[in-house]
């Protein structure tokens, strides 16, 4: 088991995008992959993410977005979070074509998760960005 | 006495029928409908309709194609309704972006990378009159997909159609306006349950005195299957809901007769070909049958469950996108051989973004095909009959039973407390999620194949799909179209009747409609308007549960 597994990780909604279809399943599949899942419930803005984030000492933190306002919203989580000090690295999940991935890595997301994604892929890619940030700080 | 096929025959008779050659490709002549040898069993346009609302069914008129369409600013989405009319579609259904969905102005903070992105953005009238300029409203039918502030934007669109020459009583179309489905699934919710209630309330006691050509709520079961939940939850909690707004409509003193027609239905159409028939035949028959028995109905319109069919936008893959043109025929095909109203027919690219204008085109043509070439819209209930399709259709309405008991038991023999309390409690929302999850299981396990997900997966590396791109230039042409109508519109005006809406939404015997109305004539925007509504009634907070 990697080290890793037993983190924290807080899954959260941002902006007004309803669909929780994805990111229920996502918690389920990490909390059975043995993380401490915290999520965060809808309709949260990128300084409640990240307020959450650094009160819950969280080691990374998913969002899921459906709406399409990915490319204003999930750089301004990654602020939010630096911002306040906090290291924990970005992942994001949900409709985000393909042009975008690159452009939401630049603003610094560490990995980006389209639909589709097996369960096993969902968990090494967090595992891979804890063990990234582990490595980094 | 006259059996089955000849009380059809009358029927049938007395319907005008489209011209087209009703035989085969080949030349074998078509009856309009199959049945028992001996005439007897059940025909179409009989109740309790598992076999189709009509007698004549398509042979009358083809489902509509009703294709959903809205983004960026108003301007933007009327300029592709009206391609849509142009194309060919025969209906117009209009997507709202989120913070309108949400009863929030573009220039909220909470709307920031949100406006116009999934849908169009409406702040106002005068962006309701953009919407639909030059298109006769007395002419098309408009569907409007709004739900926690369907009361207000449906307020604008009276007040734009009548500042347009078209009286309300001539306004034909559908309001979403299904609001429980919204804690339950879509979560797209604003009020509390029980004030948001009020407000459908107001708008089916409304409709019903002034709209007569006004579907007052569409009872959506596609966003509880896209949220998760197996063909009969979405079966049995949309049929729920519809039990819950009949009987909050009877208890504002409505008769039932004169609400019960306008109610419509609008299910999803997933890829599990033969389930998604059963289950449009069930929910015929389970509402007439309760409409009449449990509630009273009389009247044949009450009991004849119409509905607008979605293909399954959740089924779509991001992977070789190109085969989702093949899901949706199929999905399409199950909607129509199960006797759909309307339909509407999902693109290629939506697991990516929103359809390019290419791509809804041939999600339309896709249903043009299903019309004109396949002939399976000659023959009413095609598959009524099979042993199999049989079976599976009393199953969907065995298991949607179970569901309706429980929930009428939680409500103490009350489905609108049923619903209402499941929502509370959890229950509705804890079942689509954990149907969501079993799926999840079975995809992951490779039990269940999803081609290009599981399976198949050669050509994955293919992302060379144009998308439609929506800039933040709309988002920004829109705050200045709302600075513009602040700044030219008569605040004492609005002042006062925000004050007044406000007094009206604290007196639960009062119909909001014509405050809203006016409200919305006077150029108030939705996020004043929804304020000054949940000044008094306050906001629905969800309970987050994993």
């Amino acid at each position: 088991m990697s080290a890793s597994s037993a983190s924290r990780v807080l899954i959260g909604k941002v902006g007004l995008d309803g669909h929780d279809r994805g990111v229920k399943v996502v918690a389920r599949i990490l909390r059975d992959a043995g993380f401490e899942v915290i999520y965060t419930g809808l309709f949260q803005t990128p300084a409640t993410i990240a307020a959450a984030a650094v009160d819950e000492d969280v080691d990374l933190v998913g969002l899921s977005m459906l709406s399409g306002a990915h490319m204003t919203l999930a750089p301004a989580v990654v602020a939010e979070l630096r911002a306040r000090g906090c290291n924990a690295p970005v992942v994001v999940g949900g409709i985000i074509p393909a042009q975008h991935i690159q452009r939401l890595k630049d603003a610094g997301v560490a990995a980006v998760l389209t639909p589709g994604a097996p369960a096993d892929q969902v968990v090494a890619v967090v595992r891979q960005v804890l063990d990234d940030a582990a490595a980094l700080h | 006495m006259s059996n089955s096929r000849e009380i059809w025959q009358q029927a049938f008779e007395a319907s005008a029928t489209r011209e087209a050659d009703y035989s085969t490709m080949s030349g074998v002549p078509l009856e309009p409908v199959y049945g028992q040898a001996d005439g007897a069993g059940e025909y179409p346009g009989q109740f309790p309709f598992t076999r189709g609302p009509y007698a004549s069914m398509y042979r009358s008129k083809l489902w509509t194609m009703r294709m959903f369409a809205g983004f960026g600013t108003a301007d933007d989405t009327n300029w592709r309704f009206k391609e849509i009319i142009k194309s060919g579609g025969d209906g117009l259904s209009t997507a709202f972006d989120m913070p309108t969905l949400l009863g929030l102005d573009s220039d909220d903070p909470m709307s920031l990378g949100e406006v116009g992105r999934c849908g169009v953005a409406i702040d106002t009238l005068a962006d309701m009159e953009d919407l639909y300029a030059g298109i006769d409203l007395g002419a098309t039918t408009t569907s409007m997909t709004i739900n926690s502030p369907a009361a207000p934007i449906f307020a604008m669109f009276i007040a734009q159609a009548e500042k347009a020459g078209t009286t309300r009583a001539r306004l034909g179309g559908t309001l979403q306006n299904d609001i429980l489905k919204e804690y339950q699934a879509q979560k797209e919710f604003v009020f509390p349950p029980r004030q948001s209630m009020r407000l459908v309330r107001d708008t089916i006691s409304f409709t019903a005195a002034e709209m007569p050509r006004w579907h007052s709520v569409s009872i959506s079961g596609y966003h509880i299957r896209e949220a998760g939940s197996t063909a009969a939850e979405e079966l049995a909690f949309t049929l729920a809901n519809g039990f819950a707004y009949v009987e909050l409509a009877m208890k504002a003193g409505l008769p039932i007769d004169s609400f019960a027609p306008r109610l419509s239905f609008f299910f999803n159409a997933h890829i599990d070909f033969f389930e998604e028939i059963a289950k449009y035949r069930a929910a015929r028959r389970i509402w007439a049958r309760w409409l009449r028995e449990r509630y009273g109905a009389q009247l044949e319109r009450s009991l004849q469950l119409r509905f607008h069919t979605q293909t399954a936008g959740v089924s779509l893959t991001a992977q070789q996108p190109e085969v989702n043109i093949v899901r949706t025929a199929i999905e399409a095909l199950a909607g129509v051989l199960g006797g759909t109203q309307s339909l509407h027919t999902n693109s290629m690219d939506e697991a990516m973004a929103l359809p390019t204008e290419k791509s809804a085109r041939i999600a339309l043509r896709t249903q043009q095909v299903i019309a004109y070439e396949t002939n399976v819209a000659h023959v009413a209930d095609p598959l009524g009959g099979s042993y199999f399709v049989e079976a599976l259709t009393d199953e969907m309405e065995r298991q949607a039973e179970e569901l309706f008991a429980h929930l009428d038991a939680l409500g103490g023999g009350s489905l609108l407390e049923g619903c209402i309390r499941g929502i509370e409690e959890n229950w509705f929302q804890g079942r689509i999620a954990d149907s969501a999850f079993d799926l999840e299981r079975k995809i992951n396990r490779g039990d269940r194949v999803v081609v290009g997900v599981n399976r198949f997966t050669e050509g994955n590396d293919d992302s060379s799909m144009e998308l439609l791109e929506i800039t933040n230039e709309d988002e920004a042409r829109q705050l200045k179209r709302l600075d513009v109508v602040r700044h030219d519109r008569n605040q004492a005006a609005i002042d006062e009747v925000l004050a007044r809406l406000a007094a009206e939404a604290a007196d639960p015997e009062v119909n909001l409609m014509p405050c809203l109305i006016e409200a919305a004539g006077a150029y108030a925007s939705l996020g004043e308007i929804m304020g000054a509504m949940g000044s008094v009634f306050g906001r629905h907070v969800e309970v987050p549960v994993i």
